[in-house]
């Protein structure tokens, strides 16, 4: 019997209600196909060109306990991005064409990559607020409603906690040393601190796609309930290290039970979106030359699988 | 024995939203009469929601005397682990 397309609709949305997930040969709307491989994707995304930022500083890290915590730390994001690559091939898009989307241009990824880490206290920052902030990003998506991509973040969640904690004792580290190291922290969360807060993206009245996404529970919180929640947990970090957060208006409200804070840029936000951040094109082209410089190998691996084949095909007969 | 039906391995489903876990093996003529017949081998109980069957012959499995060169050069990387750092217990939410 043929449904009709609100039926199969309907259908599909008193599933996602009762709290069902959806796996990948379940009927499911176009749209919520797309929006998944849109945000699977930018997720993959995200963790390969997160990288670079960090690659950067391995070979510089200030010892061997350091380096191969480093070291560690980008090689997990690596193992992330092919997490969630799976997951969005699931919808029926190719590796080859993500990596298209990507290589172009065409495809998003998170804005905060496209700041630049000048210091070594950058790298202790990123681990505490760029990780903590997709930490509670992350928390909440092992229980999205599509199952790959909640089996994903399970696991991606479990291998992220490392990252916060080797951030956070880089900080430590720095603001129990000299008056210079401190400084260097002191910095580093000057920079990193409004871009941290801009990865929950837009407010919710300007949010275009929230609406849709909590209601196929895609999202189990808005971006501002999840920024509001980063703040209420990070400022507390920030007293412990003695360092002061970059925000005149920031201080405890009572009566909400929250801290409240002042006005994000959104220009800037847009503008880095937009690709004129500060390092949009050269972490574009850095990823390109990667992958160019990478192509040699991965003729040669195909070559000589198929040579083997042949061989084995030959003396058979 | 030449007539012996090709051996299929079995994953299922418990329900939506985990992973298809191995059940174990059955003998069938084709991968349809596989599903069929682990319908009825493997979820007379309402054991599953979704069932894979895979060709045992396409499975390329590990070594067993492989062990060591595969996985003991995790054994000393602690450093992949959180508890590896040291954090002040009164610190919270990290």
């Amino acid at each position: 019997m043929e449904h009709s397309i609100e039926y199969l609709e309907k259908q599909f949305q008193d599933r996602i209600d009762r709290g069902e997930n959806i796996e990948a040969k379940d009927w499911m709307p176009e749209k919520y196909r797309k929006t998944h491989i849109r945000q699977i994707s930018q997720h993959a995304h995200s963790e390969i060109v997160g990288m670079l930022p960090e690659g950067n500083w391995i070979t510089r890290a200030p010892s061997l306990r350091r380096k191969v915590a480093l070291l560690a730390k980008v090689q997990d994001e690596a193992g992330h991005g092919l997490y969630l690559y799976s997951a969005a091939e699931t919808l029926g898009i190719s590796r080859d064409e993500l990596f298209h989307q990507l290589h172009t241009g065409k495809a998003k990824y998170s804005s905060i990559f496209n700041y630049p880490a000048v210091t070594w206290a950058d790298m202790g920052a990123i681990g505490w607020l760029v990780d903590g902030a997709a930490i509670i990003n992350q928390v909440m998506l092992t229980r999205t409603s599509y199952g790959p991509y909640a089996r994903a973040m399970v696991r991606i969640c479990k291998e992220e906690s490392f990252h916060q904690r080797q951030g956070y004792e880089i900080m430590i580290t720095l603001c129990n040393g000299t008056e210079e190291q401190k400084a260097m922290a002191q910095d580093a969360l000057n920079r990193w601190w409004w871009p941290s807060l801009m990865m929950f993206g837009p407010t919710d009245a300007e949010s275009t796609h929230t609406e849709q996404s909590m209601k196929w529970k895609i999202k189990r919180k808005t971006n501002d309930e999840l920024r509001q929640q980063f703040i209420d947990i990070t400022i507390p970090q920030a007293e412990f290290l003695g360092l002061t957060v970059p925000d005149p208006d920031l201080k405890w409200n009572e009566e909400r039970g929250h801290y409240d804070f002042g006005e994000i840029d959104w220009t800037e936000f847009w503008q880095v979106v937009k690709g004129f951040g500060p390092c949009n094109k050269e972490r574009l082209k850095a990823r390109n030359k990667a992958w160019d410089n990478g192509a040699w190998v991965r003729e040669a691996a195909l070559a000589y699988s198929e040579k083997q084949s042949k061989e084995s095909i030959r003396k058979a007969v | 024995m030449k007539n012996e039906w090709p051996l299929y391995e079995v994953f299922i489903r418990s329900k939506n939203g985990l992973e298809h876990r191995h059940v174990g093996s059955l003998h069938a003529s084709d991968a349809e009469m596989a599903i069929e017949n682990a319908r009825d081998v493997y979820t007379r109980r309402q054991e599953g929601v979704s069932i894979w069957v895979v060709p045992s012959s396409e499975i390329t499995a590990s070594n067993p005397e492989n062990f060591g060169e595969l996985f003991e050069p995790a054994e000393d990387k602690v450093y992949r682990h959180p508890t590896f750092y040291d954090l002040p217990h009164e610190l919270k939410h990290i």
